[in-house]
């Protein structure tokens, strides 16, 4: 709603913006208020509800998937589809569906897509790839199924499992610009808006703290995972 | 204080809990679909409390699997087994479990849990608070020989093979359980720290008294740790159940004979040693001359002392270095060929070997 009310002052404003030079500081911070800042949590917002349900449906998917080896191929298949559509086509694809629209809901199950194949994938591996003598020793411990999975085999597959939240939640950084060809909201809306007006400092801002946040999201997933795993780092005897 | 908490938190070896248990094999028999020949085949044997039972025999003969089917993670074709009276199927598989301490090859300890979760495991399943499991760990941590202010807090990819190996032990006695199963437990240990760890387990053995059934494809470890051996043939047939002083003297048949090899003769000297035997008179001339060894030297390292000194006998002496008797080839042949078991002492002589 702030995005769609701020125009470039291009043309007017000080000599860096009508020259369109490369980056206008004093452009960016006198818009950084009523642009940048909502796009920026815009963009948060949309990620994070996108990779929070997607990895909740991968994850509940791959748990099954681990005690029914049948139910890979099916999740696998649907969702590698998913993963290859082009983005902007899966958006406008969903658009007329009804009861989607030009709507977040649109946005987010298409984001959703594309965090599914991926997160499945390395929850399934990370599970698959516990030591076997680990699993043996606490079935013969009598840990029920419920407890090995819980107390020993997700945690031992938090590695992989982190790892496939931490692609997933790059990918999802980037494609979310895409969304905004369907509602204005995130980092996209200034990047279309600027492509349309031609004025540099919008378009590099927007896509400078796209990269930025992807960046930071990242290292913040690999605190986590250090943080989460303490055995991992403690190697040397 | 700590000390004295310690002890009353924790149901130490000696403490009241439930000793050792009796383990009753009555034809347990396991089969498998669309397999002519069963895994084992009817398997009766009586494990006395408190004693380690060896399974051992070729790959195939199904010792494994008869252990597996103990704690269930193989279940019974026919037949039973019972565990101080109570059939294994009797009980709940987890109860089961948790009331059987377990060790294996890989020992599997849990690679995201320090030394202290790993032992705490058992104890934790079954409720136990958090002071009193860490107390039994402390107190196991030192009984298999680590440090408990150093190695507690570490995790398993910081210790050698084993350290891992005494904390996978640690681990299966943690709740004091009456009936443990080892599964190969050494097998993936250098020979040096095999020996240390097989050593140290017969004195840890000597103090907790669990009846214990270890599974080995060794005849020499088995001879080493077993109070009792069970040697299984091809189809988990039982070729032999004895002492390892009875099976090395009369084997059962061709296969058992075999399978201990044509040196059971050494073997069985092995088991016991100068003291177990009645010597001859020391003669008089208990001066310097002549080979001399301690009393708890074994049969077949006197015999081999003998043989590469070119004398043919030895003088025995006690710890102060005092005479005791003489020892010859031709008594050391004598013991091996007379009927009960070399030496005197008749205590399956193993302890007294060493």
């Amino acid at each position: 709603m702030l995005a769609q009310t701020v125009i470039p002052d291009f043309g007017g404003g000080g000599a860096c913006v009508t020259q369109n030079r490369t980056f206008c500081w004093d452009w960016f911070s006198a818009h950084w208020g009523d642009t940048f800042q909502p796009a920026l949590l815009q963009h948060l917002a949309l990620t994070g509800i996108a990779v929070g349900i997607g990895f909740a449906i991968a994850f509940s998917c791959a748990l099954v998937a681990h005690r029914r080896a049948w139910f890979e191929r099916p999740f696998s298949g649907v969702s590698g589809l998913l993963y290859t559509i082009p983005s902007i086509a899966l958006f406008q694809l969903l658009v007329p569906v009804p009861g989607f629209g030009l709507t977040w809901v649109t946005a987010e199950v298409a984001l959703v897509s594309y965090t599914l194949l991926i997160i499945f994938r390395n929850v399934l591996t990370g599970l698959r790839e516990v030591p076997v003598e680990a699993r043996e020793a606490a079935t013969g411990m009598g840990f029920t199924p419920r407890q090995t999975l819980w107390r020993v085999e997700v945690p031992l597959a938090l590695p992989a499992i982190v790892a496939g939240v931490r692609v997933a939640t790059v990918t999802v950084i980037s494609l979310a610009t895409v969304a905004a060809y369907i509602i204005d909201a995130g980092l996209g809306a200034p990047i279309f808006h600027a492509q349309q007006t031609t004025f540099k400092t919008e378009f590099i801002a927007a896509g400078v703290l796209a990269v930025a946040l992807a960046l930071v999201a990242d290292g913040l997933l690999v605190a986590l995972q250090r943080g989460l795993t303490p055995w991992a780092r403690r190697r040397a005897a | 204080m700590e000390s004295s908490s310690l002890a009353s938190a924790a149901p130490s070896a000696s403490g009241s809990a439930p000793q050792a248990a009796e383990i009753v094999f009555d034809a347990a028999t396991k089969r498998y679909p669309g397999r002519p020949e069963p895994a084992v085949s009817s398997l009766s044997l009586t494990i006395p409390a408190g004693e380690i039972c060896v399974l051992v025999g070729p790959s195939g003969g199904g010792k494994t699997t008869a252990m597996k089917m103990v704690n269930r993670l193989i279940d019974i074709t026919d037949g039973d087994i019972r565990i101080d009276g109570r059939s294994v199927r009797s009980l709940d598989v987890n109860d089961l479990r948790r009331g059987i301490g377990y060790v294996i090859q890989q020992v599997g300890l849990f690679p995201h849990m320090t030394v202290a979760a790993n032992i705490g495991t058992v104890p934790r399943l079954l409720g136990w608070d958090r002071q009193r499991i860490r107390a039994r760990a402390r107190e196991l941590v030192e009984l298999v020989g680590l440090e408990p202010d150093h190695d507690l807090d570490r995790y398993p990819a910081q210790l050698s093979g084993g350290q891992r190996q005494r904390v996978g032990l640690a681990r299966a006695m943690a709740a004091d359980p009456p009936l443990m199963l080892m599964d190969e437990p050494f097998g993936a240990i250098d020979p040096i720290t095999r020996e240390r760890l097989q050593d140290e387990f017969l004195r840890l053995h000597r103090e907790i008294r669990k009846t214990v059934i270890f599974v080995t494809h060794d005849i020499d470890e088995a001879i080493k740790m077993g109070d009792r051996i069970a040697i299984l043939r091809e189809g988990g047939v039982l070729a032999q159940y004895a002492s390892p002083d009875e099976i090395l003297a009369a084997p059962a048949d061709d296969f058992v004979a075999r399978f201990v090899g044509a040196d059971r003769g050494l073997k069985r000297l092995a088991l016991a040693s100068l003291g177990d035997v009645e010597l001859e008179p020391a003669n008089g001339s208990a001066g310097g001359e002549g080979l001399r060894a301690p009393l708890r030297t074994s049969l077949r390292d006197a015999l081999s002392l003998m043989l590469s000194h070119g004398g043919g006998s030895l003088t025995a002496v006690d710890d102060d270095g005092r005479a005791v008797g003489t020892a010859s080839v031709e008594l050391v042949s004598r013991a091996l060929s007379g009927k009960g078991p070399v030496g005197s002492g008749g205590r399956g002589g193993r302890g007294s070997a060493r």
